[in-house]
């Protein structure tokens, strides 16, 4: 008895020893990644400090990662965060003030630019097309022989539509001669959630084969009865778990999987980060685009040579005028970053998210209009 | 003869007061506390979905237009088939678990030896630990590939029966989706009913043995109309989780807003749970509150069905395991 009991003092106690030193040791990290964060002062370290936060296009969210990563290593004071909610729910949090600056696939809408204008108080917010991706067409033939199959943005229609239904079509095979098409179904399999990419494609779509591809452009794939997934990972599983398959997904995340060279004008191009970037080359602004609206038409039908027009291009939305000091020099250098080669060249990185990099002329007017970010 | 002296009786301090009432009170209190407590916790619950889902109700039609998951139908053409696929996935389900948890339970109460029994009830309730994502995943993974030639011969062979028809790979339809909701419920529901079994009074058992039942006879005849209104409850329990499963139908499922009985075609049905975690991400706005909305649906589906199931037991109330 008198041992037992003996026992279970020891037990007590040496679990509030490790509870009370545990405790210390989460304290302790805690007070030296603060005293390090504030006491470095060296001529290099920036003198940034502050806290922003961003939210919005989940399309971005693994290049916004990677972005805050690098940029809280180089400006240890500042601490920045992105919530990846949603496009909408992006636009709406930075509308009501709950964000600094957001992602959004889709540039303002007439009634939010005049919203956004209040809330940035009287001054025009600020879009940039900071991420452009490539969205690749992928399937499922592990013995088709060919790198790449050639379809012209009208098959791609049709396929999609239900209109082609075997692999060996004498379309398909017409612009495919090297490839060993078996005679099986087409499954074509879309996003179920509301998605960019889903509405970029339908974009392409309308544009480029409007005769075969008759459904507005929408975040939510407009034909029903289909095989479908929750978010590229789940729309991946279902291309992987049967042959056959084809489908539309972020370029960086086609893996092994075959991927479809488009018809551009005469010839077929298959995706790459070059041939993506170059779509803005060739679009046009908008017609009520600015200095600090950056927003494109994209040019999805276009014919020019080595373009990949399939892309989906998300915005970096932010004030010109802040309220205060800390909140418009961390923005403007936060975007800075992002705009920078370094920048550009760490996102299109395939670990991470395989973007295509924007041009040098691009970046100029982009400068031009992070420069024109102040408090006040 | 000795004096009596201090062998006289001192009376101590006699107390009058009744005895202390304090640990009564402080225990009476703390139950009622709990009870309240999670009444309180139900009616928040309540109060949260109905205000939340109001702007749904509420709303003019060219603002439910503008709510792009809805795709241009009415609060109602969008709810009705998710509550029909939920029912859909859950009533297949049930159809297919409660069978084989009556044999399970059956199994272990009457026919197994005690330490067989232990170990397989021991087994089932591990059943009842794993997480519904790994579930998820064990679906999509492998029950997929696995019963993709079953599904294919079933629409080759029976296709003419509308619910084996038109099977495309892979398997990511209503049927997949209830096998796995039934794996899921399995456990509860065996749990509940062995319990059941177990309660069977000894004397009918053994009376019914005396009078020269086989044992299949006994268990016909005592053991499983004691333990009916159990069963009942039972079910229900399984099916209320079947109703709220989310993960698994999410990741199994490719989802459509349609109402038929198409159980191997893909792109027919959705769950309300299913369809609330694949479409809030993105939503915002009125689109959110739609999305409450049939969050409200389902609360108030499960409700009835457990009223329901109550009224069931209640009316065998004095000859029941369940009570």
């Amino acid at each position: 008895m008198k041992f037992a009991l003996n026992r279970r003092i020891a037990g007590i106690a040496v679990v509030s020893a490790l509870a009370v030193t545990l405790s210390a040791c989460g304290q302790d990290a805690v007070q030296t990644e603060e005293t390090t964060g504030g006491s470095t002062d060296d001529a290099t370290t920036s003198a940034l400090s502050g806290a922003i936060a961003g939210s919005g296009s989940s399309a971005q969210e693994k290049a916004q990662n990677a972005w805050l990563a690098e940029f809280m290593g180089k400006n240890p004071g500042v601490t920045v965060s992105y919530d990846p909610t949603g496009s909408g729910a992006g636009r709406e949090q930075f509308i009501n003030g709950t964000v600094v600056f957001a992602g959004s696939d889709s540039a303002f809408k007439p009634e939010e630019v005049t919203a956004a204008t209040e809330r940035c108080f009287g001054s025009e917010p600020l879009e940039l097309p900071l991420y452009v991706s490539p969205i690749a067409v992928v399937y499922n033939l592990p013995e088709v022989g060919v790198e790449h199959l050639n379809m012209t943005a009208d098959t791609i229609a049709k396929i999609f539509d239900g209109k082609i239904t075997t692999w060996n079509d004498p379309v398909i095979a017409a612009a495919n001669p090297d490839a060993t098409l078996p005679d099986s179904a087409i499954v074509p399999v879309n996003r179920s959630d509301e998605s960019g990419t889903t509405d970029n494609f339908t974009k392409y779509l309308a544009a480029a084969a409007p005769e075969a591809w008759t459904y507005e452009p929408d975040g939510v794939w407009p034909i029903s009865g289909t095989q479908s997934g929750a978010q590229t990972s789940g729309v991946l599983e279902v291309v992987n778990g049967a042959e056959g398959t084809i489908a539309y997904v972020d370029a960086s995340r086609a893996g092994t999987l075959g991927t479809v060279a488009v018809g551009v004008g005469d010839e077929f191009v298959p995706f790459s980060p070059e041939a993506a970037a170059k779509v803005l080359e060739v679009s046009s602004p908008t017609a009520d685009a600015t200095d600090l609206r950056l927003t494109f038409d994209l040019a999805r039908d276009t014919a020019e040579s080595g373009t990949y027009p399939v892309v989906l291009v998300s915005y970096l939305l932010a004030c010109s005028q802040y309220d205060n000091e800390a909140d418009a020099a961390n923005v403007a250098a936060y975007l800075s970053y992002i705009a920078s080669p370094e920048g550009q060249t760490l996102a299109a990185s395939p670990e991470v998210a395989g973007i295509a990099p924007i041009s040098d002329a691009l970046r100029t007017q982009v400068d031009a209009a992070i420069a024109q970010i102040t408090a006040g | 003869m000795a004096a009596p002296t201090d062998q006289r009786v001192t009376p101590e301090v006699i107390d009058l007061r009744p005895p202390s009432n304090t640990g009564n009170r402080v225990f009476a209190g703390l139950s009622a506390g709990a009870g309240w407590a999670i009444m309180l916790t139900l009616a928040a619950v309540a109060l949260f979905l109905f205000v939340r889902a109001a702007p749904a109700f509420t709303s003019s039609a060219e603002e439910i237009a503008g709510v792009s998951i809805l795709r241009g139908q009415s609060f109602w053409g969008f709810v009705i088939p998710l509550l029909f696929g939920t029912l859909l996935s859950s009533v297949i389900a049930l159809l297919l678990a409660v069978p084989l948890s009556i044999g399970i339970a059956l199994f272990i109460s009457h026919y197994a030896p005690r330490r067989l029994a232990q170990t397989l009830g021991y087994i089932v309730d591990l059943l009842a630990a794993i997480p519904s994502v790994v579930f998820g995943l064990w679906g999509a993974r492998w029950l997929m590939g696995t019963i993709d030639p079953v599904f294919q011969w079933l629409s080759d062979n029976l296709g003419f029966l509308p619910f084996f028809q038109s099977y495309v790979p892979p398997a990511r339809n209503i049927m997949t989706a209830s096998l796995v909701l039934a794996v899921m419920i399995l456990p509860i529901i065996t749990a509940t009913i062995r319990e059941v079994f177990l309660q069977t009074p000894r004397l009918h058992e053994e009376a019914s043995l005396a009078l020269g039942a086989t044992r299949w006879e006994m268990v016909r005849q005592a053991v499983l109309p004691f333990a009916r209104s159990g069963i009942i409850s039972a079910s229900m329990l399984g099916l209320g989780r079947a109703l709220g499963e989310t993960m698994a139908v999410l990741m199994i499922l490719s989802p459509g807003f349609l109402m038929n009985f198409f159980l191997l075609k893909p792109g027919q049905h959705q769950t309300i749970a299913a369809n609330i975690a694949n479409q809030f991400p993105e939503a915002s706005g009125l689109g959110v509150d739609v999305l409450i909305a049939t969050g409200l649906m389902l609360f108030i589906i499960t409700f009835l069905v457990n009223v329901a199931a109550r009224a069931i037991i209640a009316r065998r109330a004095e000859f029941s395991g369940a009570n």
